[in-house]
């Protein structure tokens, strides 16, 4: 097994890992930290096909590789707007729960 | 066979990370980690021979979106008890394992059954790159190839920034962006935030510029300034602009437009959109890439300062 394919493998772990948390953590900025982690992953996976497809002295196909900078971009935007997105829906309800019966939040101890 | 150490070690440690920010229990540290499991996959990008993708992760991958995460995380602390009542149960927690680990095992099949030798489109992209004028191959495919993504990934930032501002509450329409930041003035980072910037601002112009024949390029360019620009914002020393600013407002778009013009000029006299006509492909790129950097910085710079909080006056 080369070190490329361990970094593979890593990548392949990643995703798994991310969506676990994505799915278990309760907190909406967990859920966009492990969205974070499934994407590194899958952009782990697409460099190691790149690093595959190393070809004419080039040290990877830079293809895959100028796709990966787009979405690396792509992905911060994306979390960039839901991280606002919560912290706007903080503003509003002082609650951040995803739940449908809202258990106590600071918002209704505060009414209370 | 045994496996270097180069390979393994980060391997390993950004795998141990990755669990880490994913089943601790409070945010803040997550994020910190986060943080870290950013740097060391740019340490993974070098050893998969990506340096330029390295040094996209350093900057916005690792750099900024860890900011953004660290930082929200210090917001919204007070929802972290209330949160601890809403646990996954345990067979939610076991079936959510189990998915996980199916899809993270069908990929590693998919991996290790990839065909050997591996498909490469290295030798068509070094084939035509003397007609682009750019002597780095991922810039040949972002600024030539494949420059339609590279467009709408530009337009995609300036969505992001519409979408930020959206979320203004009405009052503060118009008004300037995140809170106003009161930081020692005789403080350490009033004082980085001093003497860093002039080299920051040089080195962010060295990659933009350099991108063309080595890695580097106007998105890890366009970061490191609005780091600096974020660095003096943090100490105190400079505040965000009011977002109704008309010539903000046109520098914001300047970048897009003009990569857009010369998309048109193209279809004009090329024969499609985004062609260069023979010879004039470096120019055009280079125009592209001047109007698109400052763009990209002030963009980058207020996503990262976020939905405008403050009226306009104070």
């Amino acid at each position: 097994m080369s070190g490329v394919i361990l970094f593979g493998l890593v990548a392949c772990a990643l995703v798994g890992v991310g969506l676990y948390g994505f799915i278990v953590n309760p907190q909406p900025l967990r859920k966009i930290l492990a969205f974070n982690v499934v994407g590194s992953g899958v952009f782990l996976l697409c460099g190691v096909v790149a690093r595959r497809g190393a070809a004419i002295g080039l040290g990877g196909d830079p293809v895959p590789q100028a796709l990966l900078i787009t979405g690396i971009v792509v992905a911060f935007s994306a979390t960039a707007l839901a991280v606002t997105v919560l912290l706007r829906l903080y503003e509003e309800t002082e609650s951040t729960t995803l739940a449908a019966d809202t258990p106590p939040s600071t918002a209704d101890a505060k009414r209370t | 066979m045994i496996i270097d150490a180069f390979y393994a070690a980060p391997a390993l440690l950004i795998l141990a990370l990755g669990v880490y920010t994913t089943i601790v229990r409070d945010t803040f540290p997550a994020t910190v980690g986060y943080l870290a499991y950013g740097l060391l996959l740019t340490v993974a990008w070098v050893q998969l021979h990506g340096v330029d993708v390295a040094l996209t992760e350093a900057a916005i991958g690792g750099g900024l979106t860890s900011l953004l995460l660290v930082r929200a995380s210090a917001r919204l602390r007070a929802t972290e008890v209330p949160a601890r009542l809403e646990r996954a149960s345990l067979p939610v927690r076991g079936l959510a394992a189990l998915g996980a680990g199916g899809i993270a095992g069908a990929l590693a099949l998919a991996l290790l059954s990839l065909p050997d030798p591996a498909p490469t489109l290295a030798p068509a992209a070094m084939a035509s790159i003397a007609s682009t004028g750019v002597g780095n191959p991922i810039t040949a495919v972002l600024m030539a190839y494949r420059a339609m993504d590279t467009m709408l990934e530009a337009i995609v930032l300036l969505l992001a920034i519409i979408g930020v501002w959206s979320l203004a509450p009405d009052r503060a329409w118009g008004g300037r962006p995140g809170p106003r930041y009161n930081a020692d003035p005789d403080g350490i980072l009033a004082f980085i935030a001093r003497v860093l910037p002039p080299i920051g601002i040089i080195v962010g112009i060295y990659i933009f510029w350099v991108g063309a024949d080595h890695p580097g390029g106007k998105f890890q360019g366009a970061t490191i300034v609005a780091a600096m620009w974020l660095l003096t914002l943090m100490a105190g020393l400079t505040d965000a602009p009011p977002i109704s600013g008309r010539w903000l407002r046109v520098l914001l778009v300047a970048g897009p437009a003009v990569f857009i013009a010369v998309g048109a000029v193209g279809a004009v006299l090329a024969g499609a959109f985004l062609g260069y006509p023979d010879g004039w492909a470096k120019p055009l790129i280079l125009v592209i890439e001047f109007a698109l950097m400052p763009s990209l910085a002030l963009t980058l710079g207020l996503i990262m300062a976020g939905a405008p909080e403050r009226i306009a006056s104070t």
